[in-house]
């Protein structure tokens, strides 16, 4: 290999590709050109523009308004992050419920199921209705009153009947081939589960999961309807003060913001997993 | 004479209304190689699978170093870290590095601390070729490494017998040696082995015992070269004629 030189016919081929990818760079680059250029001017010269730039793109506003959003949306990060680690734990939990065939687990089994089947099929607006005005309305002892802990019990409970789905079906995924290689081995059940099938469920799982979690970031502004003052909320007073629209762009803003980098990251991963495990 | 490590007697397995074993006899000495020969579906993957007790039989018995193993009341666990188990299709687990797969069993299963059970590790995947690998994962190796990693997974719990069940049917003609090497080598060591096999120059270089399945039943057992050389059943002269002639 070491005296290998590309013979004449290859550097021509070599030639010919790089010319042809040069030309179709420019292609694609003149065409998005063309058209982003004809849309944005499409969009300036549209009748009402001026309205609409001012209702929704009104610069100077958004900057006035974009402390107090900022600091309404660490709500929403506080209350999905904490959300989200619940939500782990009890899907976890419930999935691992759901498919243990140990019979002591037999009355666990029924409550786990009946706990998804309810909370998966009522939306979770409702969810927080009835445990924001309802479970205070109780007034028991050791009971958050706080809104935002109310909130976080009740996406928790949402959102844990979603993921536990998932990960059950994660789980299922892995081929019995690897139980049967891990109890060979003299593994138990458990160990089994923890070591070898659900290490290779969540790596399976983790597109599904991360949109679960990007939707969870966006459901956390449904806690502004039981009177959190999180970004959605705080952007509503700013827009109905003056009329106009510009706070509810700035708070879409920040969501897009916060899940792109979720994706991302959550691909970054998957590519990393597959360059490990194929050596590529 | 010692008594036989393993005795089956009269074991019988249905999958509904399929009967796989039906009635099996059969006693596998210690310290020798026992080659279970048969055409497909004659019951040798769920004989292996019966006595690794991932199978549980539907009447007989299994005795293993004097202990009936097919009693609901004995602890499969502690039974199967005593018999390996290599599967077909390698069965390694994906998510772990070549040195993590040989050092699962015998740190969560046998309790041993993990600095010993990598040093040994590291000595088995030495001596069967595979050092460079260690931090390797399956899937970046040939199908040859593959099964010689999960020969060493299985004799790193130091087994008592070890199973194997076609562990060359899924590899290149060209890679079969490199396994059957570690083979002949381990029974060298004195190892008890059962393997499932359609090698029939190895079985009958290597193998003490030829066994032949055929429908569910033992239809005849002996020394290699007597059963392979000079079948007196039919089905093993006919079975043997069709797979020799290749």
């Amino acid at each position: 290999m070491a005296d290998w030189a590309p013979s004449d016919l290859q550097v021509e081929r070599e030639r010919f590709r790089r010319r042809r990818s040069l030309t179709r760079g420019a292609v694609a680059g003149a065409s998005t050109l063309v058209v982003l250029v004809g849309l944005v001017v499409l969009m300036v010269r549209a009748p009402g523009w001026e309205r609409v730039s001012a209702a929704y793109f009104d610069l100077a506003y958004a900057r006035e308004v974009l402390p107090d959003l900022a600091r309404a949306f660490v709500l929403n990060v506080k209350l999905f992050l904490v959300a989200e680690a619940l939500i782990l734990v009890v899907a976890l939990l419930v999935a691992v419920i759901r498919i243990v065939p140990s019979p002591a687990m037999a009355p666990l089994r029924l409550i786990a199921i009946v706990y998804t089947d309810v909370f998966r099929g009522t939306p979770t607006l409702l969810v927080i209705f009835l445990v924001c005005f309802g479970l205070p309305a109780l007034q028991l002892q050791g009971i958050p009153t706080d809104i935002f802990w109310l909130g976080v019990i009740a996406l928790t409970l949402s959102y844990g009947a979603y993921v536990a789905e998932v990960l059950r079906a994660g789980i299922a995924s892995v081929h019995p081939s690897q139980w049967a290689a891990g109890r060979s081995l003299g593994l138990g059940y458990t160990q089994t589960l923890r070591h070898i099938v659900l290490p290779q469920a969540l790596r399976r799982v983790l597109p599904p999961l991360i949109n679960d979690f990007v939707s969870l970031q966006k459901d956390t502004a449904l806690v502004a309807t039981a009177g959190l003052v999180e970004v959605l909320r705080e952007a509503q007073i700013n827009a109905s003060r003056d009329f106009n629209f510009t706070p509810y762009v700035v708070a879409a803003l920040f969501f897009i913001v916060m899940t792109v980098p979720l994706a991302r990251f959550a691909d970054w991963l998957a590519l990393r997993q597959v360059r490990r495990e194929q050596g590529a | 004479m010692t008594p036989p490590l393993l005795r089956l007697e009269g074991v019988q397995k249905h999958f509904g209304d399929h009967a796989v074993l039906r009635g099996i006899d059969l006693d596998i000495e210690e310290h020798e190689v026992t080659c279970l020969i048969g055409a497909s579906g004659s019951g040798k993957s769920t004989l292996l699978r019966c006595l690794n007790l991932l199978e549980t039989v539907d009447d007989g018995m299994i005795w293993f170093d004097g202990r009936d193993i097919t009693d609901p009341r004995v602890a499969a666990d502690a039974v199967r870290r005593d018999i390996g188990l290599v599967f077909q299709a390698y069965n390694l687990f994906p998510h772990r590095s070549v040195l993590d797969n040989v050092t699962l069993g015998p740190i969560r299963s046998r309790g041993i601390k993990s600095a010993v059970a990598t040093v040994r590790a590291r000595d088995l995947l030495a001596r069967f070729g595979l050092a460079e690998k260690a931090s390797s994962y399956p899937d970046s190796l040939s199908g040859g490494q593959q099964q010689r990693v999960a020969v060493v997974r299985a004799i790193a719990m130091a087994p008592r017998a070890l199973l194997l069940d076609e562990i060359t049917s899924a590899l290149d003609p060209l890679l079969v040696g490199e396994v059957l090497e570690v083979i002949a080598e381990l029974k060298t060591e004195g190892m008890t082995i059962v393997m499932a096999t359609h090698e029939m120059d190895f079985a009958r270089d290597v193998a003490d015992k030829v066994v032949f399945l055929d429908g569910g039943v033992v239809t005849e057992e002996g020394p290699a070269t007597q059963v392979l050389d000079d079948p007196r059943d039919d089905r093993t002269a006919a079975f043997l004629a069709r797979h020799l002639k290749r």
